[in-house]
């Protein structure tokens, strides 16, 4: 019956009872489909990012905004034109010269390296336990995971300071056990950010496992088992070969985001620890420094893009087979 | 199955579960805390609840805060969901590979790349900073999650039953109105709900869009929790959170129910 559907549908005599008009009315709407949503993110997303990248090239002005203008059409396409000779990469320079912002990129990408390999160390048995639960609770799993997602994630990050500080709830248990004489100092250090990375960006990377981990056929498993497989060999030959998507989406979903993170640096780490999305932020609010944290920016954007493409490609290859 | 496997699979769960739980957790129960220390309890007490009511500039902010996320979230869901159909229905057409991009680079781009982005567009076009600008950030950033939401609904559609109400006669508009839209509601309202919460916990971009008369509750709760941990943000936390839990189980229950609605009306119709 389908079949036959499509078949009549997609012939030229399922349109002939339309008048010309009204399908050109109905092309009209298509195409609105497209454009209205297409330029509201040209205009909202792709075009802040030139002008970031125009405004890393001029100069700090003490004025309202706080740059020079550059490439300005005020002055006609012969001015802007002229402008290029006025551009500046001193900004850049600058960022290349002063250790801070080299380091701080080092160390946000180490970080956020580390902090998606603990992730997925950490999320793996989780979602593998999800994938392997009775299919009847595997639903009520998935929610559970989910719903702290829902959550604020600043609330989530400001939750930890009061369990990591010196006098905080972790140091009480540890210490009223007897475990450890002297308190922990975690809060304000890089291991307060690995936690409160982990903890935050868990459900990105359960989520993804569990729907490659959920999709593999475990007769697969019991076929290795059977020819005498060991269980541990038959998971690293088999499981985790087949759950690789998932492990490249997740950890993609944690690392891009992990990179620029500023709330769980700021809260968490203190002012001793680097990360470059903290250095954006201070730059632009304390320094009151445009051109500079605009420059910051586009090389973070630029360290990023590899992933994020990857990223993409990932995604549009998950929606081609789910069609 | 191995039992010592499926005990190792309960125990990480367990542990998976303690790990993302607690702290919440910890975070309620001290919102209750009769003393001023977040850290110590000393006795049960709703007082920072009372407290809070009468904190008229987290009050104020709430209420920015849930304007905020009511305008955002609906017209992002409208967004999102034509960026949705864009994705699923018109494979081929000059740009799309950059669509695809800008719906897909929002979800993991860094916040504060975001924000600063939008806010040097608003300055270049001349536009105040206040509550217009922090929508149009939010709908912005919420639309792409909307639209990811829609879309995994879409590509499961039937595609016959559109193509039926069209052999019948219905033009294209009305079978969107009639056929598609019904379908799909599901996942446009969780996508408006994911769209709200967003917007709701948005400290980096609202900070960066956001002007003075305009401050969001997190941009609120941000600024104190910098002086220190105290019981009234706890209190205030644990509202949020409370309202987005009964939110999430409200709509996955009604969910669960138009599910089973569905499958008896569709065993009725085989029957009859």
């Amino acid at each position: 019956m389908s079949n036959a559907v499509t078949a009549v549908s997609a012939s030229p005599a399922a349109n002939d009872g339309k008048s010309v008009p009204a399908r050109l009315g109905e092309a009209f709407v298509g195409r609105l489909v497209i454009i209205i949503p297409y330029l509201w993110l040209l205009f909202f997303f792709l075009v802040p990012f030139i002008i970031v990248f125009k405004i890393s090239l001029s100069q700090t002005a003490i004025a309202m905004p706080p740059y020079t203008p550059v490439l300005d059409f005020r002055d006609g396409i012969s001015g802007f034109f002229a402008g290029f000779g006025e551009l500046n990469f001193d900004n850049y320079a600058w960022l290349t010269q002063d250790a801070l912002y080299v380091n701080a990129y080092v160390s946000s990408v180490i970080i956020a390296a580390i902090s998606t390999l603990l992730t997925l160390l950490v999320g793996y048995p989780i979602a593998y336990g999800m994938a392997r639960a009775p299919a009847a609770i595997r639903p009520t799993l998935l929610m559970l995971v989910i719903l702290p997602f829902w959550t604020s994630f600043l609330i989530r990050v400001y939750a930890w300071i009061g369990i990591l500080k010196p006098e905080g709830l972790l140091n009480q248990l540890l210490l009223s056990t007897g475990i450890i004489s002297q308190p922990l100092i975690i809060l304000n250090t890089y291991t307060a950010i690995f936690i409160g990375i982990v903890y935050s960006y868990l459900p990105f990377m359960v989520l993804p496992l569990y729907s490659a981990l959920e999709k593999m056929d475990h007769s697969l498993i019991e076929a290795a088992k059977d020819l005498g497989c060991p269980p541990t060999s038959a998971f690293w030959k088999i499981t985790f070969p087949l759950s690789l998507p998932g492990v490249i989406a997740g950890c993609l979903l944690v690392f891009i985001p992990a990179v620029g993170e500023f709330v769980i640096p700021d809260l968490l780490g203190g002012s001793q620890t680097l990360m470059i999305g903290k250095t954006l932020w201070n730059e632009f609010f304390a320094n009151r420094d445009w051109p500079v944290s605009s420059a910051v920016a586009v090389i973070l954007l630029l360290l990023l893009i590899v992933p994020i493409m990857l990223f993409q490609r990932a995604q549009a290859r998950a929606q081609e087979q789910d069609r | 199955m191995n039992a010592t496997w499926s005990r190792f699979n309960i125990t990480s769960i367990v542990l998976g579960f303690a790990f993302l739980y607690l702290p919440i957790v910890l975070l309620i129960v001290f919102s209750f805390n009769e003393s001023k220390l977040v850290t110590v309890w000393g006795g049960f007490s709703t007082k920072w609840y009372v407290s809070l009511f009468h904190n008229q500039g987290l009050m104020d902010a709430a209420w920015v805060t849930v304007r905020v996320g009511v305008i955002s979230a609906t017209v992002a869901t409208v967004l999102g969901t034509l960026a949705a159909l864009t994705l699923t229905r018109y494979t081929r057409f000059r740009g799309r590979v950059l669509f695809s991009g800008m719906v897909f680079a929002p979800l993991v781009m860094p916040e504060v790349i975001t924000g600063l982005s939008l806010l040097l567009l608003f300055v270049a076009v001349g536009l105040d900073r206040g509550f217009l600008t922090v929508t149009l950030a939010h709908i912005t950033l919420t639309m792409c999650f909307v639209a990811v939401v829609v879309q995994s609904r879409l590509v499961t559609f039937d595609r016959s039953l559109e193509e039926a109400a069209m052999d019948l006669g219905a033009p294209p508009v009305k079978t969107f109105f009639q056929i598609t839209l019904p379908v799909i509601m599901p996942a446009i309202v969780s996508g408006w709900m994911l769209a709200f919460t967003l917007s709701l916990d948005d400290l980096v971009i609202a900070s960066f869009t956001s002007g003075p008369g305009a401050t969001t509750l997190p941009m609120k709760i941000y600024s104190q929790v910098r002086l220190g941990v105290t019981p009234e943000i706890n209190a205030a936390c644990t509202i949020l959170i409370a309202v987005v839990a009964v939110g999430v189980i409200a709509a996955s229950v009604v969910n669960k129910r138009r599910e089973v609605q569905r499958q008896l009306d569709e065993q009725a119709a085989q029957r009859g």
